[in-house]
């Protein structure tokens, strides 16, 4: 049934999943900047200047976009969700709050000075600025997971009049998944934008271009790489066990898992049938799902029809997003293992394949990012605060079906326009390349000699 | 709870919807201002003059909305459903204005962008105005929720707050282009902003004098028994501001017409807030009844204690950094 409870999750799937697209990359990014700012600052290496005066427009372009559709996320709890603010926000307000005052005004007040700023301020100003906006982008990211992570795994509240009431602030911050999902996800928006900068490099070092630049790019890619991709494996291991003690019915449905049983099979692919309450076209591999999820074969794992089909979360989207976040996982280990062997042998600059290969990997992190995001959102339904409110006691009463689909068509077709042309021009700035190289002005009357003042233009 | 910081919590947050009116108001007027310009040197000179500050400014629209959300829930979940589709032409606005930052420079088209930031600046202040409206008219609720239809913001009243808060931002933008810029682009903005003088008289009046006929609670504070003595300086104080304002204007004054547009909109906005208090939903739910519970809004506000000073001291130093003219063809540095 097409209502305005379908209609307005959909419209804020749509919104969230673009916008994260930005912080994926932009949290990631900033670091990368600092290091950069900081690598010249101590080491007075030119080509550190040269990659962040290369890196600093993208990042311009990328983050306006990112303010410009962040802005648009806490309105949608107004607009359409305005019983899950007036039921959750004295709990979740102050975090939010929070996230505006710690973040988004460091973000936003050090990101004049670092992009414009180079020739106004002292060098340890415009680097203390970068830092600045790094942090910024950091603790947005703990504050916003820590809210979400409530949501998944509510402690610290009580209830009263169906109201969401603080008890112990500590409890409601440090809520139980909220470490695994602060780390998580952190991690990766780093790799995500690791794989961004070596495919970027690799872009010119297939063209022999910008050798020295690109090459710093990968290694120092690479490095990070080599030390998170593991680390993730390891992580979202630990991410899952506490998702199991917590959710099980959202491990059920990432499972496809519908019996209570010992020797779980690990699926590696099937067709979930829900109103057969089965899979077809099952092929699994006998007990690992056991072996991974109880750290045991015969650890008994809990199936979908322990719960009433309505508190049981969709099953198909959980399964598939999740394989396709874990396998993306495993491509980027190879990836990386492959990297680091070229590096080893100094075979990186020459290895034509490799380079090939980064180059569509560098659209990996996104994909895995909004995959593992699908799973978690997905699997927690049909609640929107994890077994204490419903998501359609959530919405906005007074909406009509209509109302959302008009709004919903808006925003697909501003984000598209949007998120098309800003992707088309942060290729255009990548093409570009290094300062230099050949740099043509990008276009406006000839006979302007006007240098504006934006991001794109200014910070090179 | 010892402590009510419902008070403070007010005072907090209409102190940060202020900075957010007159930082964005002045850089959506420049968006208003824009096709206008009289030449594409102009035009950069315009764009530079706020491109190091625009996401700061709107960073305080953000506080605004999660403010009301986290001091006083019960308002944001029944005024922001009142205003669905004005909030909607805001965020599409706002998006197409704060995109334009960067993509007109990258664009082979740039007149398209040009255009976005003209409309989207437009649309967002448009939209802005229309929520102001809604909000000082009342709004229909029934229990904890909005009553009205989708449409119900879509009254003559809202619609000339609107163009009133068009007026108000576009006299911000081109007083801002008095203090930034020089030479022909200068006397252009002094132009432009003796036009919106008159134009922002004109909807200050017509909406002071409509407010008290169509709300009986707004007519008792202003004519009623209650205290008008007290607040007779309000009106008389943004009289002499129009006057400064306008001989400021015609002496030259770089900086003063600025400060005289800044202080018309505190007074103005003070007026709201005399009309309204101590309503948040108006006029069903005031402060109190809209308000989080005190545990919330003591764990609140013992960071923003150390945060907002802190925030208000780098806001300095990056318009510090900023000082000065902005040259039509060179840019900063």
């Amino acid at each position: 049934m097409i209502d305005a409870l379908l209609l307005s999750r959909l419209q804020f799937a749509w919104v969230i999943a673009l916008h994260i697209l930005l912080p994926a990359f932009t949290v990631g990014l900033a670091a990368y900047i600092a290091v950069l700012e900081g690598a010249y600052f101590f080491t007075r290496r030119p080509v550190f200047l040269r990659l962040s005066k290369f890196w600093l427009p993208i990042f311009a372009v990328s983050f306006g976009m990112g303010v410009a559709s962040g802005i648009v996320m806490p309105f949608q709890f107004g607009t359409n969700w305005s019983r899950y603010s007036d039921l959750t926000a004295d709990v979740l307000g102050p975090l939010m709050a929070y996230e505006v005052l710690m973040a988004f005004f460091l973000e936003a007040g050090f990101l004049g000075v670092l992009l414009f700023g180079r020739e106004r301020v002292p060098p340890w100003a415009h680097f203390f600025a970068g830092v600045m906006v790094a942090a910024g982008t950091l603790l947005s990211t703990f504050w916003i997971l820590s809210a979400n992570s409530w949501m998944q795994t509510p402690t610290g509240q009580t209830v009263v009049d169906g109201r969401f009431v603080p008890q112990d602030w500590l409890q409601i911050v440090f809520n139980p998944s909220f470490p695994y999902r602060l780390v998580h996800t952190t991690m990766a928006f780093f790799i995500t934008t690791a794989f961004v900068v070596i495919g970027v490099a690799a872009y010119h070092l297939r063209r022999g271009r910008h050798v020295e630049e690109c090459l710093t790019m990968q290694k120092m890619g690479l490095g990070l790489l080599a030390l998170l991709v593991p680390l993730q494996v390891l992580v979202g291991d630990l991410h899952g066990l506490n998702t199991l003690e917590h959710q099980p019915a959202k491990i059920a449905a990432m499972e496809a898992n519908w019996e209570t049983q010992a020797r779980m099979p690990l699926l590696l692919f099937a067709w979930p049938d829900e109103a057969a309450e089965r899979n077809r076209l099952e092929i699994g591999v006998p007990a690992l799902g056991s072996l991974i999820l109880g750290h045991d074969v015969n650890a008994v794992i809990r199936g979908l029809k322990d719960w009433k089909a309505e508190d049981r979360p969709p099953v198909a989207i959980p399964f598939f997003s999740f394989r396709l976040m874990v396998g993306i996982g495993v491509v980027m280990f190879g990836l990386t293992l492959a990297g680091l062997v070229l590096w080893r042998r100094g075979r990186l600059a020459h290895a034509r394949s490799f380079q090939w290969l980064c180059m569509p990997a560098a659209s990996l992190g996104f994909i895995a990012v909004l995959a593992g995001w699908v799973t978690t959102e997905v699997g927690r339904q049909p609640w929107v605060v994890y077994g204490l409110l419903r998501t359609r006691d959530a919405v906005t009463p007074s909406l009509a079906a209509s109302d959302v689909a008009a709004s919903l068509a808006a925003y697909v077709l501003a984000y598209a326009l949007i998120f098309g042309a800003g992707l088309l021009f942060m290729a255009r700035l990548v093409r570009r390349g290094f300062a230099a190289g050949a740099e043509p002005e990008p276009e406006g009357p000839v006979a302007t000699p006007a240098r504006p003042l934006s991001g794109a233009t200014r910070a090179r | 709870m010892a402590l009510d910081l419902v008070p403070l919590w007010a005072a907090i947050l209409a102190f940060g919807v202020f900075m957010y009116v007159l930082l964005d108001g002045f850089d959506l007027g420049i968006g208003i201002l824009f096709p206008f310009a009289p030449d594409a040197a102009g035009r950069d000179a315009m764009m530079n003059s706020v491109a190091p500050i625009w996401d700061f400014n709107e960073t305080w629209l953000v506080l605004g909305g999660v403010g009301l959300l986290a001091a006083f829930p019960l308002a944001f979940a029944i005024v922001i459903p009142a205003v669905y589709f004005p909030i909607l032409f805001m965020l599409i606005g706002l998006i197409f204005r704060g995109v334009a930052f960067e993509f007109r420079h990258l664009s082979r088209r740039r007149h398209y962008w040009d255009r976005s930031f003209f409309v989207g600046s437009l649309l967002a202040t448009f939209s802005q105005g229309i929520v102001l409206g809604t909000f000082v008219q009342g709004i229909p609720v029934a229990g904890r929720d909005y009553a009205g239809g989708s449409l119900g913001w879509l009254t003559p009243f809202a619609l000339l707050t609107g163009a009133g808060l068009v007026a108000g931002y576009g006299l911000l933008g081109a007083c801002w282009l008095v203090l930034k810029t020089e030479g022909a682009l200068q006397a252009w903005a002094r132009g432009r902003a003796r036009m919106f003088t008159i134009g922002v008289a004109a909807f200050v009046a017509m909406v002071s004098l409509w407010t008290p006929l169509i709300q009986p609670q707004i007519r008792g504070r202003w004519f009623g028994g209650e205290h008008p003595l007290w607040l007779w300086p309000v009106p008389l104080i943004t009289f002499a501001l129009f006057v400064l304002l306008w001989r400021s204007l015609a002496r030259g004054r770089d900086a003063t017409p600025f400060l005289a547009a800044l202080g018309i909109f505190a007074m103005a906005y003070l007026g709201v807030g005399i009309s309204i208090f101590p309503m948040v939903v108006p006029y069903t739910f005031d402060l109190w009844q809209a308000a989080a519970t005190p545990r919330s809004h003591a764990f609140l506000m013992i960071g923003t204690l150390f945060l907002l000073p802190i925030i208000l001291g780098y806001t300095v130093w990056s318009y510090w950094v900023f000082r000065g003219k902005v040259k039509a063809g060179s840019g900063y540095g």
